[in-house]
């Protein structure tokens, strides 16, 4: 019998054919597939008619461009593989949180999100932030304790230090302060403030989630976007992650006391969130991918003067980057800050540009190409040391590439329509969509029941899989450091918290 | 060095004309919606069933009226819409003082402005407004256009309002998302920590009615009185407003912008503004559609 069903991005199947095997095949096969270089992209429950939860994993293995999918029943507790496979650690909590489901011999097993409804498990606690953290002891130990309300204008969360002097010896972050209930508001769908929905995953990513959303649905009604709206679509997500780019160069040279970058990358951020406006109307384009493609459309000459103005906003940002680039002061804050081997990066699971900063080379672009990505390959940016200065590199490269692919499809928009009717959903199928998003892979399940509503849906923000990466880098670093490291992976609270 | 001063020099200054002179806005910008219920036709709601956040009450009665506090612009209805009933003006000023003056009724085609503070008040904070953000399940996206009016383009700091660390050095609160549960007890704390007098700003439509997590079991649908046992002072809608929303609302609060003109312009991008939905769906309706 066939144990996974291998699948591509975007396609979607009918539910019945995952294979639900025993929780010994399917953990060994997980434990398997990560140790040799796959990773994991989703991993969820559903209540099984059995009364247990059935648990279907998502595994990827982006050299082949594959999607395994695998399914097993559990009562209750199951083993923890976290120990030996790092990057399951917030999937079994999140498991455990939402169904209850024990890891047995997890090493960290405590609340991920703090779920109002189910804040008995596992470790009889009340509100975030309000329990047992680990404490390191000593006589010149002292704890830090930040949040969930910081100093700027930053989503909320908690994080504690536990330092030596200056020097941290261990950060732990607690989240779960923006649970707004997202994926369950979703289940029953598509209803009409589904798609909203999907936009506010995380507001800085709107078009990446509403992609991933509008993605999944089409994938499960069997249509694809017009080539015209694929084209949009993949100009606004590089807009996207060029206006988050260049604000992060910005925040980074910010908190580095960098001010000529800062100022300038402050302003020119808004330049590419004002073309994300003048295609759809909304600086961060919401309202602007749909299912079935895409609702604005661009003139002809509409089109070439979006594309002077980006082309002329970037020239600009290439004079602020490189100033900052080139200043050894701002060089020697960044420069073997804030490490994650490669290593860890691969234990941990970390995408994106985080991971890209490792010499980790995956993007979902390449890796799993979706839409006007299948045939206009943007190659995929590296750095190797690991630090702030590779991750702020990294995000460098990303813009330039980014900045070029736009300005290149708006020369290239092909004819046609921008949108297509999508017909009612079939019963019982499940999709998954995975998106490049500017902090790295978004990842969509969607699976509908016998009505042709949506009966679980399952969000993973790139964030669920970084966040661990940020408290790793503090060790042994400078807790002044620590806005900094923050910046570098500017990860996302909501997405997270969903 | 030299190289540094060279390019600060040609980057000149960046911050906006607004408000000594006009914002531009593009094209497709939807701002302020303006309804005319005389066109609805007969049982027509097609945008009240369109509207993800229910914003539209009574389609078509004289009582027809538009909420802004729920409203996300997404322009959903008035795609929708076959009569011309509602439309979406850049008109940018959304800002109002109560949540009763949220509700725009059919007919209204000016824009309610935000009415300044009391004397007492202004005299105290009209050239000095230090405030404290709550993000209380916020997206991040009313947090992002929050911090770019502190940016050198809109250089909210230009008018003495900043946003500062602590609540103790606060003069408000400025709170957005719908206040989930994780997160009211550290906005009511958040709140006793601020001196009086103090003021609260909602910004965003989650901030003030849940937006599209209302009715979300572990959320509070916004900020309200209730929950803080204060009136909001401020209410300025949007997802997320536009950072001269955000100005504008702050600056009529404190009386420094005053007046209803308008003073907007293009940016010459993009010209036409015919979201495609409207090619898709069938030819408008040219008749005037039944009385209500």
């Amino acid at each position: 019998m066939r144990e996974v069903l291998e699948i591509w991005n975007g396609e979607a199947v009918p539910a019945g054919e995952v294979p639900v095997i025993s929780v010994a095949r399917f953990q060994a096969i997980v434990s398997e597939v990560l140790a040799a270089g796959g990773r994991m992209s989703a991993l969820f429950g559903r209540p099984a008619p059995s009364g247990r939860v059935l648990v279907t994993a998502v595994l990827t293995d982006d050299p082949e461009g594959r999607l395994g999918l695998l399914a097993t029943e559990v009562d209750r507790r199951w083993p923890s593989l976290a120990a030996r496979c790092p990057a399951l650690q917030a999937f079994e909590r999140e498991l455990c949180e939402q169904y209850g489901v024990v890891p047995d011999g997890h090493p960290w097993l405590k609340p991920l999100r703090f779920e109002p409804e189910r804040r008995a498990v596992p470790e009889g606690t009340g509100m975030p932030g309000d329990y047992p953290f680990f404490q390191v002891e000593g006589e010149e130990i002292h704890e830090v304790a930040v949040g969930p309300v910081h100093a700027g204008i930053i989503e909320p969360g908690h994080f504690r230090f536990q330092c030596h002097g200056e020097k941290v010896i261990h950060l732990e972050i607690a989240l779960g302060y923006q649970h707004r209930g997202l994926e369950r508001l979703l289940e029953g769908g598509p209803a009409r403030k589904s798609l909203r929905l999907a936009e506010s995953v995380a507001g800085d990513t709107a078009v990446g989630h509403a992609l991933a959303y509008c993605r999944s649905l089409e994938a499960l009604a069997g249509v694809e976007a017009p080539p015209r709206a694929s084209y949009l679509r993949g100009i606004a997500l590089e807009l996207e992650r060029l206006a988050n780019h260049v604000g992060d160069l910005g925040m980074l040279a910010g908190d580095v006391g960098f001010q000529p970058t800062a100022a300038a990358c402050g302003a020119l951020r808004a330049e590419f969130l004002n073309a994300t406006a003048e295609i759809c109307g909304n600086r961060f384009g919401r309202g602007l991918v749909v299912p079935g493609g895409v609702r604005f459309d661009l003139a002809p000459d509409e089109a070439v003067r979006l594309s002077v103005k980006v082309n002329r906003a970037f020239e600009r940002v290439r004079e602020a980057a490189s100033l900052f680039f080139e200043s050894a002061s701002a060089r020697n804050r960044t420069d073997g800050t804030g490490v994650v081997s490669r290593e860890l990066c691969d234990a941990l699971g970390l995408v994106g540009p985080a991971a890209r900063a490792c010499g980790a080379s995956r993007d979902v672009r390449r890796d799993h190409p979706f839409g006007v990505y299948r045939f206009a390959h943007l190659p995929v940016a590296t750095a190797d040391t690991g630090d702030v200065f590779a991750r702020a590199w990294v995000r460098w490269l990303e813009a330039e590439r980014s900045s070029a692919f736009v300005a290149e499809r708006l020369g290239t928009l092909p004819e046609g329509p921008v949108r297509l009717e999508v017909p009612p959903l079939p019963p019982e199928r499940l999709a998954v969509s995975l998106v490049e998003g500017w902090r790295g892979e978004i990842a969509h399940v969607a699976l509908t029941h016998e009505e042709g509503r949506i009966e679980r849906y399952k969000v993973v923000d790139p964030s669920f899989h970084n966040w661990m990466g940020l408290a790793l880098a503090l060790r042994g670093e400078q807790v002044s450091d620590f806005p900094l490291c923050n910046k570098s992976f500017n990860l996302s609270y909501a997405g997270h918290d969903l | 060095m030299i190289d540094i001063l060279r390019a600060r020099l040609r980057f000149g200054s960046e911050t906006v004309d607004y408000p000594d002179g006009p914002a531009r806005f593009p094209e497709r910008f939807r701002g302020r919606p303006v309804i005319d219920g005389v066109r609805c036709a007969d049982g027509c709601s097609l945008c009240a069933e369109t509207c993800p956040t229910d914003a539209i009450h009574d389609v078509g009665r004289s009582s027809m009226a538009l909420d802004l506090g729920r409203c996300v612009f997404c322009g959903e209805c008035s795609e929708a819409c076959r009569h011309g009933a509602i439309t979406f003006t850049r008109d940018y000023r959304l800002a109002m003082r109560s949540r009763e003056e949220l509700l725009i009724p059919t007919g209204r085609d000016e824009a309610l402005l935000a009415r300044a503070l009391d004397a007492r008040m202004r005299s105290l904070f009209g050239r000095s407004l230090r405030l404290r953000q709550v993000s209380a399940g916020g997206c991040n996206g009313c947090e992002a256009e929050l911090n770019a009016t502190g940016n050198v383009q809109f250089d909210l700091s230009r008018f003495g309002v900043q946003f500062v660390a602590s609540p103790r050095h606060a003069d408000g609160i400025v709170v957005t998302g719908p206040v989930t549960e994780n997160m009211l007890l550290a906005l009511q704390k958040t709140y006793e920590a601020v001196p009086p007098p103090r003021i609260v700003v909602a910004v965003g439509a989650c901030a003030i009615s849940g937006g599209v997590f209302a009715g979300s079991p572990v959320a509070h649908d916004g900020v309200s009185s209730e929950l803080l046992g204060v009136p909001i002072d401020l209410f300025i809608p949007g997802c997320p407003p536009h950072p001269i929303t955000l100005l504008d609302g702050l600056l009529r609060l404190l009386g420094r912008v005053e007046g209803d003109e308008l003073r907007l312009a293009g940016t010459g991008i993009v010209t036409a503004a015919e979201p495609v939905g409207g090619e898709l769906g069938a030819p408008p309706d040219e008749s005037p559609g039944g009385a209500p």
